[in-house]
């Protein structure tokens, strides 16, 4: 154990990556969930389709199946990217595609006096959705939202199969060279489970901040 | 002409053989994950307190922590300790642990919404905790939950391809396999994908279908 202890200041170095990989992931998937969850809530019926597929394509393959076939695949249409744009774009893609699922649920379950009011203080869509649907949506998504930070930082470990070194890819590097996979696997998943601890913290008082931003705007 | 029909209808009989691997690694694993998901359950309510917080930490962990390096800490950990298992089963039984540690909380709303009065009627009937969880709160605290599982088992489906990534030949492993034999992952890749997809896609049918009939369809 001492000797593998050694190398946890390797690891702690390998989980720059990894929190590097998740936040981009994080922010790709945010603005992919909410152009898709609202498009498929769009008037034009081309704009739901497209949306549409995506989600379903997306969704319906396996993050790993995606990342492959973006970093295998792709190159014979001309388009290489390296293992880092790969894993951000095709990571980011997969779980915008759960995440349009959830802003689409947040704005339906946006009470319909809501934007009949809004309609009725002759809001235009665009101000309605803004000053109106959105702060109440966005206090329902955040719960699912949190969660979903989490898979992500979960997802990130399948990048160390596209030949990126993260956490699991130092983690099982290090298991070879020190014959001692259960410790170096066991340390492995204390860090992945002390950030995900850290995300869902985060997310929480996120949660709380937007819930009495909405409560706010309610009583004034 | 970049997709090359030949090629694909070539390595077609082999991906459909795999796929067999993928189904078999999905059945057994979400058939472990109900029991363990279950005995994890009933862990939780445990009348000891080292049991409930154990069970409830483990639970928290295994699903806060990526399913690859629970993998890799089976398939190459087991070893070290003596114990040596087909890749396959090891698949299995990482699978069966992380979904089971999920579906135990599917369970747990179950459990929790079987009315206080019932238990307390099964006791007062005399039916020792044996009879009362198998005759009396089992019995009202599985059926409802029983749509919410389906997901689970998708979740179970797509989670099968990182079986690849500890040596099982499921479809993914082997669309690798056949790629850089060929240099061609194009064809492989994308038959894969899109038997995910389909399959995916009947199952979210399945499940919505199986959700009317249930009368809880999603609001």
């Amino acid at each position: 154990m001492d000797n593998v202890l050694n190398y946890v200041p390797e690891l702690i170095e390998a989980t720059a990556i990894t929190i590097q990989l998740t936040l981009a992931i994080i922010i790709v998937a945010f603005v992919a969930a909410l152009v898709a969850g609202s498009a498929r809530l769009s008037r034009w019926r081309i704009v739901r389709l497209v949306a549409g597929i995506y989600v379903e394509v997306f969704r319906g393959a396996s993050a790993l199946i995606i990342l492959f076939w973006i970093y295998y695949a792709l190159p014979f249409f001309g388009v290489s990217l390296d293992a880092y744009m790969a894993a951000v774009i095709g990571l980011g893609l997969n779980s915008g595609a759960y995440g349009a699922e959830i802003v689409r649920g947040a704005i339906l379950a946006v009470p319909k006096g809501q934007y009949e009011a809004a309609t009725a203080l002759n809001f235009t869509s665009l101000q309605r959705l803004r000053y109106v649907i959105l702060p109440q949506a966005i206090v329902m998504m955040m719960p699912p939202f949190g969660n979903k930070c989490v898979e992500i930082l979960k997802a990130t470990s399948l990048v160390s199969l596209i030949t990126l070194t993260d956490l699991t890819a130092r983690g099982k590097q290090l298991a070879t060279i020190t014959f001692q996979p259960i410790e170096v696997f066991l340390i492995v998943l204390v860090i992945y489970f002390v950030i995900a601890s850290i995300i869902s913290f985060v997310m929480r008082r996120l949660e709380a901040a937007l819930a009495r931003n909405v409560g706010r705007r309610v009583v004034a | 002409m970049i997709w090359d029909w030949e090629y694909a209808i070539d390595v077609l009989p082999a991906l459909a053989e795999a796929s067999l691997v993928t189904l078999a690694a999905t059945f057994w694993g979400f058939f472990f994950a109900l029991i363990i998901g279950l005995v994890l359950a009933l862990l939780r309510r445990s009348q000891i307190w080292l049991i409930r917080a154990s069970t409830g930490f483990f639970v928290e962990f295994v699903r806060s922590t990526p399913l690859l390096v629970q993998l890799y800490l089976l398939y190459f950990g087991l070893p070290q300790i003596g114990i040596t298992m087909t890749p396959f089963t090891v698949g299995v039984i990482g699978l069966a642990v992380h979904v089971g540690a999920y579906i135990s909380e599917v369970y747990r709303a179950g459990l929790d919404n079987v009315p206080a009065g019932q238990l307390e009627a099964a006791t007062a009937l005399n039916f020792d905790s044996y009879r009362r969880m198998m005759f009396i709160i089992l019995p009202q605290a599985i059926p409802p939950i029983i749509p919410a599982l389906d997901n689970y088992l998708v979740l179970m489906f797509k989670d099968t391809s990182l079986l690849s990534a500890i040596a099982v030949v499921e479809m993914l492993q082997l669309a690798k396999i056949l790629g850089s034999e060929s240099f061609r992952f194009l064809e492989p890749m994308t038959i894969v994908g899109v038997f995910f997809i389909v399959m995916s896609l009947l199952a979210a049918s399945g499940i919505r279908y199986v959700e009317a009939r249930v009368g809880r369809g999603s609001t």
